[in-house]
């Protein structure tokens, strides 16, 4: 068996022991990127692999992000399972030509006759100062091209069997790490449920009657800090965590509201042809008469987001602004409830322990 | 030159068939049946040829949008490759990539795409597959001079370098990226095939006009490949004859400088191939005759084929986005 990790299981940990047991139980399984094999191993995703595995399945790469996920698709159509990673999502926007043109088309465009099993971990990089081009949420995009799947895990609990699914899979995935879920303990969880988590299902991880959230990666565990704050003080709130929003669970948002006849969607990209405003879509077009309200929906501001310390506070929403609308949409007043401890200080870090500098 | 007319007599068929498959698809493309673009070889076939002759099966190859005669070059099936034109559920893309996007599994042919430089980094990944799975097979990537401009041809020289993968690049430089000329493009004083050296992928040029020289040095050097196991890069002059996409002559257009074009026909490889094989007694002029008829008729029953062949339904081009 794969050796157990001896440090903290948190979401990272959970990443990187997952990476562990399918690069021990499958041999066609190979990690690629940048910084693999480096001391900080991707934020700790990637630690004592390459000690373990050797250069044949841990492998660094050059700063080519395109031509890599291309070498990714060519090993993947010949047999391999390459898992590929990027510390920020931003940097991957240069592999788009690889991404959408070789890797989401390969199996349709020929005829069927070779899949592309390849995962692409990608890190969402938010907070200090990362600024216009280091934290940007762009998950809605791939979930746009035909032939790609996008996985977006919010609870350390469900990280690893969702990679090792990902990886399973015979189709290219894009994995959306946000990084202030990685230092997330796997004891942070939701009271009670033991559901392991898999592609194309969403899950409801808190039940309730009077508003349905629907979230995914970071903004389920923002919006699970408010639905339990508001909760404790008598608001019956339905959270449903995606998972997946692509393949995207309709269903489960369609029969929850069918109860609550109320939806809010918390979307961390901006809302523009997002996923969110998707949800809002469909919902609006198979269940428009559940509704007893129109859908609303958190999103970020549709601007880039500015580096400052003094506005990024401001910037986006944090656990107080879901429990504000929530109440709002409720018509319950604010004032009424103490939502002291869903405010976060400092603002712009993903842990206490967090100093920066990257 | 020790060089055995065997191989002379396979290269120039090979080439032949190439070029009598082109010159028919460009004069059926007239017909308006064949409804996707098509960027034909006309021209350039010895390349494909030699390169195609020396290749194994168990090699691999990708191309780009001018793929038709890498594709048979390889080894890659007529019928299917005519009916993908066609656009017919028969193609060996089942009609979902047409011309641009040519596959033969069974031959190694893992894919032509129609991005400019997006099939480098895939050949480069076979290549990579290769050397992990310890594979005698070495990755073929054929690409333009239009291809060189583009980073990932440099970020997959670059790995393929660094990882020391068994790839070969066939490049061939037609001069021309769609209407603009080279000059336009890359430095007057560039060399490829240096610049290629320069970044760690030893590269050499091989002349196209001397047919024995042409067809030596390519051996040679695919031999070494397969010997060392490392990344080589050939590059070839060549000249397209046609329009860029389409079946037509655009000499009239004006981008070409004056004679041009007719340097390069005169220069053209199969009369010197023929008069090679007449003088050596290897084919008679009949046997040329025949050979080319041959290959026309295996063509024109690839059409006839085709245009019997259903186009896919709906129902069937909307299933398969996802592998199972």
């Amino acid at each position: 068996m794969p050796s157990e990790v001896d440090f903290l299981n948190t979401f990272a940990t959970e990443i990187c022991s997952g990476l562990d047991e399918i690069l021990f139980t499958d041999p066609r399984a190979i990690i690629m990127g940048l910084g693999v094999t480096d001391p900080k191993g991707v934020f700790g995703t990637t630690l004592g692999l390459y000690e373990k595995y050797g250069s044949k399945r841990v492998i660094e790469t050059p700063t080519s992000e395109n031509s890599v996920t291309g070498i990714g698709v060519g090993l993947a159509i010949t047999g391999y399972r390459p898992i590929m990673v990027h510390q920020r999502l931003d940097f991957f926007l240069l592999a788009m030509d690889q991404l959408v043109n070789s890797a989401a088309k390969w199996h349709y465009m020929f005829g069927g006759q070779q899949s592309v099993p390849i995962t692409i971990r990608l890190i969402t990089g938010r907070g200090w100062g990362q600024g216009p081009t280091h934290s940007q949420n762009l998950h809605s995009w791939f979930a746009h091209i035909p032939g790609l799947k996008v996985v977006m895990p919010a609870f350390a609990r469900d990280a690893k069997n969702l990679l090792k699914e990902s990886v399973n899979d015979p189709n290219p995935v894009i994995f959306i790490e946000d990084r202030w879920c990685h230092m997330q303990n796997i004891e942070y969880s939701v009271d009670g449920k033991n559901k392991q988590a898999t592609i194309g299902q969403g899950e409801v991880i808190v039940n309730g009657n009077d508003l349905t959230i629907v979230a995914a990666g970071f903004s389920t565990i923002q919006s699970f800090r408010a639905v339990k704050c508001i909760q404790n003080q008598g608001v019956s709130i339905e959270l449903i965590d995606l998972k997946t929003i692509k393949p995207l669970d309709i269903s489960i948002i369609i029969k929850s509201i069918q109860k609550t006849g109320k939806l809010l969607v918390v979307d961390s990209g901006p809302a523009i042809s997002s996923f969110g405003s998707e949800i809002i879509s469909q919902v609006s077009k198979l269940a428009f008469d559940c509704l007893k309200i129109a859908p609303k929906m958190i999103a970020a501001p549709d601007i880039p987001e500015p580096a400052s310390y003094g506005v990024t506070g401001a910037f986006k929403f944090d656990s107080r602004d879901i429990a504000v609308k929530v109440l709002e949409i409720l018509e319950r007043d604010q004032f009424h409830f103490d939502l002291s401890g869903l405010v976060d200080v400092p603002h712009d870090v993903p842990h206490a322990t967090f100093h920066g500098p990257f | 030159m020790n060089i055995g007319m065997r191989y002379f007599l396979e290269v120039y068929r090979l080439a032949t068939r190439i070029r009598i498959v082109e010159e028919k698809i460009a004069e059926e493309y007239q017909k308006g049946e064949m409804r996707c673009p098509v960027h034909l070889s006309v021209g350039q076939e010895l390349i494909s040829a030699v390169v195609g002759i020396n290749q194994k099966k168990i090699d691999t190859a990708v191309s780009s949008h001018r793929a038709h005669a890498h594709y048979l070059a390889k080894g890659g099936n007529l019928n299917k490759m005519i009916a993908e034109i066609y656009g017919k559920v028969t193609g060996c893309s089942k009609g979902r990539g047409g011309s641009m996007h040519l596959i033969d599994l069974g031959v190694g042919f893992l894919g032509s795409s129609a991005i400019v430089g997006n099939s480098i980094p895939i050949g480069v990944g076979a290549g990579f597959s290769h050397k992990l799975s310890d594979s005698d097979a070495l990755s073929f990537i054929f690409v333009g001079d239009g291809a060189i401009e583009e980073g990932s041809f440099y970020e997959s020289i670059n790995f393929s370098a660094v990882q020391g993968l068994p790839v070969v690049f066939i490049c061939e430089n037609n001069f021309y990226s769609v209407y603009t000329g080279l000059n336009h493009r890359q430095p007057a004083e560039r060399k490829i095939y240096k610049m290629v050296g320069a970044m760690g992928v030893s590269g050499i040029k091989i002349d196209t006009a001397d047919m024995y020289m042409c067809l030596s040095q390519t051996k040679e050097v695919i031999s070494e490949a397969r010997k060392i196991k490392k990344p080589l890069f050939i590059e070839y002059e060549t000249y397209r004859w046609l329009e860029h996409c389409g079946p037509n002559d655009d000499n009239s257009l004006g981008y070409r400088p004056d004679g041009e074009l007719k340097f390069w026909q005169e220069r053209d490889w199969m009369p010197k191939i023929e008069s090679i094989l007449l003088s050596e007694d290897v084919l008679t002029l009949d046997q040329i005759k025949s050979t080319k008829e041959s290959i026309l008729s295996e063509v024109n029953l690839a059409i006839k084929l085709a245009k019997e062949d259903a186009f896919p339904t709906l129902e069937e081009s909307s299933v398969g986005v996802y592998a199972q």
